[in-house]
């Protein structure tokens, strides 16, 4: 047995070796001295550059808000025949952004895809600002904003209740859950990582705020058994939340009868450019991130190569959803249907269809080759140009369906006005304070799930303490 | 230590999952109840270790889904078919497929409530005070060090024993912890 086991020796399959999370095999305490650092030390110069004018924008956003409250909807540009402008692009926009953060955070989970653990905190941040961003838009076009608690069934004494029939208010639900779905999550992910700051905290005011927030978190292992079973039911739940919200989403378009927006393919359309889009974004934030908080070892070329490959492999999904798209305007029959589709290639607002052509299908096809997803300022500069061509994309959607219906005589020309414009770069403002606030004051990477998915937390492994050669 | 405070329990101090993971192997056969292990992250195989049996927030979880479900389609058929009914688009006053949405939405939302309150719950958290978070020592266990206590409560507690048992197991640092 034994000679038989030796003569076998140089023969034994070489194991192959995974490529691991975290580079230069960091030890479990360095990655929350590197995370938590980002809280704990002096504030940054760059973190002030772009806190500030973030706060103006902010600011911004804020007096556009108080103008249209106060004059009404007739300071955009929606008008007779585009009554839906860019309050609906803007909404569905900022609230696909959010989908790639749902999908690292509960779909990557649920298909055991460990490296999310680098980036799933700050993905899901995202998530959370982006549909703030997003719900300020429907909250306002309604008008009368403050009439906007009828939207929910409260008991009044005109007896009147929401009517349920209608995707917009089945979009109320979807959208007011996705936020609270979302923020549950984020927060249940953060207690154990609160924790960490409280027990490294030198004063007295941070110890007792990260220890109000970690609720006497212990890391005993009774409550993570609990733990994990609670987080692998909010992935479980989270799964199906974020697909229907944006099937939801679509179906306000859907279920109408207009040319353009009246297809069944819409729901997975609008999911698969949502998280097209979100991953954009993800992209747009972390590749500088990493480099300003020395995070290279935590999100490593090989989460920018596998987030290249999802916005491949998403962007790809949609750029068959326009070719289907066009396959069935024609293949329809429908002359209004086939006029929609031919309005949209060349009819006055050409320019934006090619824009979201070019940046969501032709963009996109560059991540095929590897020396380009491992060429930072490519990456970075391809997912700004992914989200403004998926912005193009609800543009396109929302403004030329509607700008031109069944009959000419309808028909007009849309322009936003300053209002509009301003509104928009205010969110961004909103969005990006938000995210500057949480990067500076929570840990925005998830500490101890990183910690689980490295050799050195494996008890089976030789890093994680067991005999070198032992049983895997 | 001093002598007026009660002890809660023994602490022992491990440095690698390996090593707590037969800490707590033995612990367990050793028959003790109130026991647990503090580490910065979850062990994969801790729980059978500890030998502890599958939590029970997945039904919380799905009470709440049942109750979300069923809030959403008795709401809707509430409001839309029997408060006030109105035609709509000579649709009918109440469809399972039209009420189909919010209700699923309402059923994610509960599930996701019930499954953290059920956590929360079963850890009994939030909780601002523990005996262990007045520990200097302990603070590491949200770092890099692994822990085990042995509560003073348990029935075969005796304090030459189990530091024995634990000092067996090969922990480098053992001390008692005050109440």
């Amino acid at each position: 047995m034994a000679a038989e086991k030796q003569i076998q020796a140089p023969f034994a399959p070489a194991e192959l070796a995974r490529e691991p999370l975290v580079n230069n095999n960091r030890s479990v305490g360095w990655i929350s001295d590197q995370v938590s650092a980002i809280t704990e030390g002096k504030t940054p110069t760059w973190w002030w550059a772009a806190f500030v004018p973030s706060f103006l924008m902010m600011c911004l956003l804020g007096c556009m808000l108080i103008y249209k409250c106060s004059v009404g909807v007739g300071v955009w540009g929606n008008n007779h025949p585009t009554m839906w402008g860019w309050d609906i692009i803007n909404f569905v926009w900022w609230i696909g952004i959010g989908h790639a953060g749902t999908l690292i955070s509960a779909i990557l989970f649920l298909l055991r895809q460990k490296w999310r653990t680098g980036v799933n905190r700050a993905a899901e941040a995202m998530t959370i600002f982006a549909v703030m961003c997003a719900g300020i838009y429907p909250a306002l076009h309604t008008g009368r904003e403050w009439l906007d608690w009828f939207l929910f069934p409260i008991p009044t004494s005109n007896s009147l209740w929401p009517q349920f029939r209608s995707p917009l208010m089945w979009d109320v639900f979807a959208v007011s859950t996705y936020f609270t779905v979302s923020c549950l999550f984020w927060y249940t992910g953060l207690v154990p990582d609160l924790a960490i700051l409280r027990d490294r905290s030198k004063t007295k005011i941070r110890k007792f705020l990260y220890g109000l927030f970690a609720l006497g978190w212990t890391g005993s292992n009774r409550h993570w058994s609990n733990y994990e079973k609670c987080y692998l039911i909010l992935a479980g739940v989270s799964t199906p939340l974020v697909l229907s919200v944006h099937s939801i989403v679509s179906l306000d378009f859907a279920v109408s009868q207009l040319p353009g927006w009246h297809t069944t393919i819409f729901p997975p359309y609008f999911v698969a450019g949502a998280i097209f889009s979100g991953f954009g974004m993800v992209l747009t934030l972390l590749i500088p991130l990493r480099k300003m908080c020395k995070l290279e070892d935590i999100i490593t070329m090989r989460h920018i190569d596998l987030m290249c490959k999802v916005t491949l492999a998403t962007g790809s999904i949609v750029g068959y959803a326009y070719i289907m798209e066009l396959f069935i305007a024609w293949y329809s029959g429908s002359p209004y249907e086939r006029y929609a589709f031919l309005n949209r290639i060349h009819g006055p607002y050409a320019w934006g269809y090619w824009t979201m052509m070019s940046c969501n299908v032709l963009l996109p096809q560059l991540f095929w080759f590897k020396k380009i997803r491992q060429n930072l300022l490519v990456v970075f500069i391809a997912s700004i140009l992914v989200n403004i061509g998926m912005w193009f994309e609800r543009f396109v959607i929302i403004v030329i369906s509607l700008h031109r219906d069944f009959l000419p005589s309808n028909w007009g020309y849309f322009a936003p006005t300053w209002v509009d414009i301003c509104t928009f770069l205010g969110t961004f403002g909103l969005f990006f304070t938000l995210f500057l606030l949480f990067m500076r004051f929570l840990p925005m990477i998830a500490v101890s799930e990183v910690k689980g998915v490295t050799p050195q937390a494996d008890p089976h492994h030789s890093l994680g303490g067991a005999p070198e050669g032992g049983p895997h | 230590m001093s002598t007026n405070a009660k002890a809660y329990g023994i602490l022992a101090e491990y440095d690698t999952p390996a090593d707590i993971m037969h800490a707590a192997e033995k612990v367990r056969d050793a028959g003790f109840r109130k026991w647990d292990v503090f580490t910065p992250f979850p062990i994969h195989g801790m729980d059978h270790a500890m030998g502890l049996k599958n939590s029970k927030v997945g039904w919380f979880g799905f009470c709440g889904g049942v109750c979300g479900y069923t809030t959403g389609m008795l709401l809707i058929w509430f409001c839309n078919a029997f408060d006030y009914p109105l035609i709509v688009g000579g649709k009918p006053m109440f469809s399972p497929f039209s009420a189909f949405p919010p209700s699923y939405e309402l059923t994610i939302l509960f599930t996701a409530f019930g499954s953290i309150g059920g956590m929360m719950f079963l850890n009994k958290l939030p909780r601002l005070h523990h005996p262990l978070l007045k520990h200097g020592r302990f603070a590491q266990a949200t770092h890099d060090k692994y822990f085990l206590v042995i509560e003073t409560d348990d029935v075969k507690y005796s304090e030459a024993e189990t530091r024995k048992l634990l000092e067996a197991t090969g922990s480098k640092h053992i001390e008692m912890v005050e109440e």
